[in-house]
């Protein structure tokens, strides 16, 4: 990790915060914090990234602003969390979509859209757009399945390369060692912590949401919208096998598993990201890194609109408006599978990443067999 | 802009947590309420914002306190650190309802954490608080508004207008404006003078200009000086304050828990002459630093340096600011802007007389000098691995102890003992009634709610009468 503005700030608030010591029962960065001395760069970019941005510190903080020391630990960490993501993008050269990242994640919405309405429109006759398609098969009379398969599995899995890099760099660059990754017991508090958003609850009765009042609406929100989100995907992927394996072409009655699926997972999705964009709304700017606003905001409401039309698409699906609904719903989540790994999207990644670090941190390999349980016998008992 | 022309039945006068727990406790019990807060609304809190525990007696385990601590124990530990100087009562008192007060934090949104790694350990007697001291006054406020008290920031008490020991009306800048307020009662939770160098000088001379305020600037003791010029009784050494050895390029105000410094007992200290003064390792250094801070006051220009070298240098938890090194004790004197000739001079002493014994950091080790004075009788080791290094030392004052004399009910009393009609005090104001000499961990928070308490259903009563 590169030394920058943020970095060196970041330095500086842990050196203040490490000699004090009052925040150590809110989350994990500052037991990761006090088992240090010294910050090198990796070292901010794990405690960035473990960082969740409940500000609890912020407000317990005897030395923030307007205190000389001028100490704002929530807004730092996200300026260092910014940086880090572009410094481990991969492809490398891409790297540079992560300024102005909402503007990018945007245009990219707005070049999904139109580039799946036009290739539509182009392949097959477009009045079919505009005429209701019912039974088996109908989606695919309008976006053939071909084209679908291959535009979303496409840019799908070159997404889940790019995060797979952007891991091994951020893993490297923490110190992180590749044998580490099997260990059990670590990788199962590490999931816990982040099935949980233990960390957003700020030691227990929640966290600034909004001012110095505790609450939980943030984690709640993130929770509808996280597990709406994988709601939504095994709803896609359990439509995958219907179709491929069991021959049944959508679309599907409302009662079947993978409409049932989609349709609460959509809900999830549009309370949780519209709930968040309330709370970005009204939440107290003190703690919060203005320059990244942008591209917090334009995830969020692109989460919101693959979910939205996707539940307009559902409701509509067999009337007129359904052709074009199916391009729109298409290329927004064309969009949003071009900027998984170049968006706010990737947090998930490096803040997983940082969470499995600080368990292995924890729950340090034990001495060499003889001495002790192995290794292996303390991660089958977990 | 509040209606000045209307009575509230208790006006508090500060904002910390002793005024807190006053004002919330007299508006639980159905008064109306104005609290008046010296600093700005981010700065709020007093001395509070910078405290993180509270000492706490409990019979039996808690979620977040070991073991049992009973009155006794409490007490004992108590009289120890006055030396007496306390009144039996009014301390036995305190420890009791330190116990009750747990369930109204908890319920005023005050929120606790299990004992920490790290720093003293204080698990067993003290609790702590979850964020520390600011969120505690955090989760007070947002209680106080909740319950409607009303709040204003940036507002001084300037004068109580006080006739025999009833207070008329308090005269009070409200941004800068002066205003009136009239209460039925008033309860004065305004904290010491530490932060008021002129009037520290009254004990000290010019050497409280050098002094360090680890803690609030608005800490002048505008009202204690207003009161005990009216006639209130006074307790506690006008002289006298606690202050302990920070370090030296600490702010002025405000620098709290992060300039404190740990490394006196494994080190030389010398004044700005390269001198030694005192017996560096007398015992440990929980139960010293409190010390340092008097030591370092009497020296010329109330400023020491301590020295260590690389052997020394992750025995103790550092300060917030870097450590100054060098690869000589000579270079490193310059740096410190010390004579390189007279630091070398009194460490080839210290060196020559440091006897041979097994090092302990973490007990009395019986490591020390011989045929040196002031000798060294702990952790002595000759300071000869580079490289070498320095931090200097302030002597940084966190209160005072001279106060208003208040019963056990809070009520506030005249030098003639009467009580006083409508008074009533809590917190640093009146704590050197109990605590006279001395400190013990997550004592003022202590006295601050309990009589914050009491204060505030007196108050209330009284209020109704």
């Amino acid at each position: 990790m590169r030394e920058t503005e943020a970095t060196t700030e970041a330095r500086r608030a842990m050196e203040v915060c490490n000699a004090c010591r009052y925040c150590e029962g809110f989350c994990a960065v500052f037991p990761a914090m006090t088992m240090r001395r010294e910050f090198s760069t990796g070292d901010l970019s794990y405690i960035a990234n473990l960082c969740h941005n409940c500000k609890g510190c912020y407000y317990a903080c005897q030395y923030a602003p307007p205190h000389p020391f001028n100490i704002n630990v929530p807004q730092v960490l996200a300026q260092v969390r910014a940086d880090t993501y572009e410094e481990y993008a991969w492809p490398g050269p891409l790297a540079g979509l992560f300024k102005r990242n909402g503007t990018v994640v945007s245009l990219v919405a707005a070049a999904g859209i139109a580039l799946v309405l036009l290739l539509t429109m182009a392949l097959v006759d477009h009045r079919v757009l505009y005429q209701p398609q019912v039974g088996p098969g109908a989606f695919y009379r309008v976006i053939p399945w071909w084209l679908m398969t291959t535009l979303a599995g496409g840019t799908f899995l070159f997404s889940i390369l790019a995060l797979v890099m952007g891991f091994r760099n951020f893993w490297r660059d923490t110190g992180g060692r590749a044998d580490e990754l099997t260990r059990g017991r670590p990788l199962m508090v590490a999931l816990h912590d982040i099935l949980t958003l233990k960390n957003l609850g700020g030691g227990g009765g929640g966290c600034n949401d909004r001012d110095e009042a505790f609450s939980q609406s943030r984690r709640r929100f993130h929770h509808a919208m996280f597990y709406g989100f994988l709601l939504c995907f095994a709803s896609t992927s359990t439509a995958t096998v219907y179709d491929h394996f069991l021959g049944l072409e959508a679309p599907y009655a409302f009662f079947s598993l993978p409409v049932q699926l989609g349709f609460w997972g959509g809900i999830g999705m549009v309370v949780g990201t519209a709930g968040l964009i309330w709370a970005k709304i009204v939440s107290d700017p003190a703690p919060a890194a203005r320059n990244l606003l942008g591209a917090d905001y334009a995830l969020l409401v692109l989460l919101l609109l693959t979910a939205s039309t996707g539940l307009l698409l559902l409701a509509l699906r067999e009337t007129g408006a359904m052709g074009v609904l199916l391009a729109v719903h298409l290329g927004i989540i064309l969009a949003l599978f071009l900027v998984i790994p170049y968006s706010k999207m990737v947090h998930g990644v490096y803040r997983s990443a940082a969470l499995l670090r600080h368990a292995l941190e924890r729950h340090p390999t034990p001495p060499p067999p003889g001495t002790a349980p192995s290794d292996r016998a303390l991660g089958s008992a977990a | 802009m509040p209606d000045f022309s209307r009575i509230w039945d208790v006006l508090v006068i500060g904002g910390g947590n002793a005024a807190l727990c006053a004002a919330v406790t007299a508006r639980q019990a159905g008064c109306s309420v104005l609290l008046i807060e010296h600093a700005p609304k981010p700065m709020r809190g007093g001395n509070s914002r910078h405290t993180r525990n509270m000492r706490t007696m409990h019979p039996e385990p808690t979620k977040v306190l070991t073991e049992s601590y009973l009155e006794d124990e409490y007490w004992d530990d108590l009289l120890r650190v006055t030396g007496g100087q306390t009144d039996e009562n009014l301390a036995r008192m305190t420890i009791r309802l330190t116990h009750d007060a747990l369930p109204f934090m908890e319920a005023c949104g005050v929120r606790f954490q299990p004992s920490l790694s790290g720093t003293l350990s204080l698990s067993r007697t003290n609790l702590f608080f979850l964020g520390g001291g600011k969120a505690l006054v955090n989760a007070y406020f947002a209680t106080a508004e909740r319950l409607g008290i009303d709040i204003l920031y940036d507002t001084e008490a300037v004068d109580l207008k006080m006739d025999d020991g009833f207070v008329r009306e308090v005269v009070i800048d409200h941004r800068g404006f002066p205003e009136t307020v009239r209460a039925k009662v008033v309860i004065a939770s305004s904290g010491g003078f530490q932060a008021n160098l002129e009037w520290l000088k009254d004990g000290w001379g010019e050497a409280a200009q050098n002094f360090l305020v680890r803690g609030t600037p608005y800490a002048q003791g505008k009202v204690l000086r207003n009161l005990l010029d009216q006639g209130i009784a006074s307790v506690g050494d006008p002289s006298q304050c606690h202050a302990v050895a920070i370090d030296g390029r600490a702010p002025k105000y405000d620098g709290g828990i992060v300039t404190r410094l740990d490394c006196v007992p494994f080190s030389v200290v010398v004044n700005k002459h390269g001198q030694r003064f005192y017996d560096e390792g007398e015992d440990v250094w929980p139960k010293r630093y409190a010390i340092w801070g008097r030591l370092v006051a009497q020296q010329p220009d109330q400023v020491a340096y301590s020295i260590i070298d690389s052997k020394a240098e992750r025995l103790f938890m550092p300060s917030v600011f870097p450590a100054i090194k060098a690869d000589t004790v000579g270079e490193l004197a310059v740096k410190l802007g010390l004579d390189p000739a007279a630091v070398e001079k009194t460490v080839a002493q210290f060196n020559a007389a440091c006897v041979p014994g097994e090092f302990n950091g973490t007990r009395l080790d019986g490591c020390r000098t011989e045929g040196l004075d002031p000798p060294k009788t702990h952790w002595a080791r000759p300071i000869t691995d580079p490289p070498f290094i320095g931090y200097p030392l302030r002597p940084g004052i966190t209160f005072t102890y001279l106060g208003v004399k208040v019963d056990e009910t809070a009520r506030v009393r005249m030098d003639d003992g009467r009580p006083c009609a409508n008074l009533f005090a809590s917190g640093e104001i009146m704590a050197g009634s109990i605590l006279g000499k001395g400190y013990l961990a997550g004592f003022g928070m202590a006295i601050g709610t309990v009589f914050g308490r009491i204060a505030g259903r007196e108050a209330a009563k009284n209020a109704r009468n």
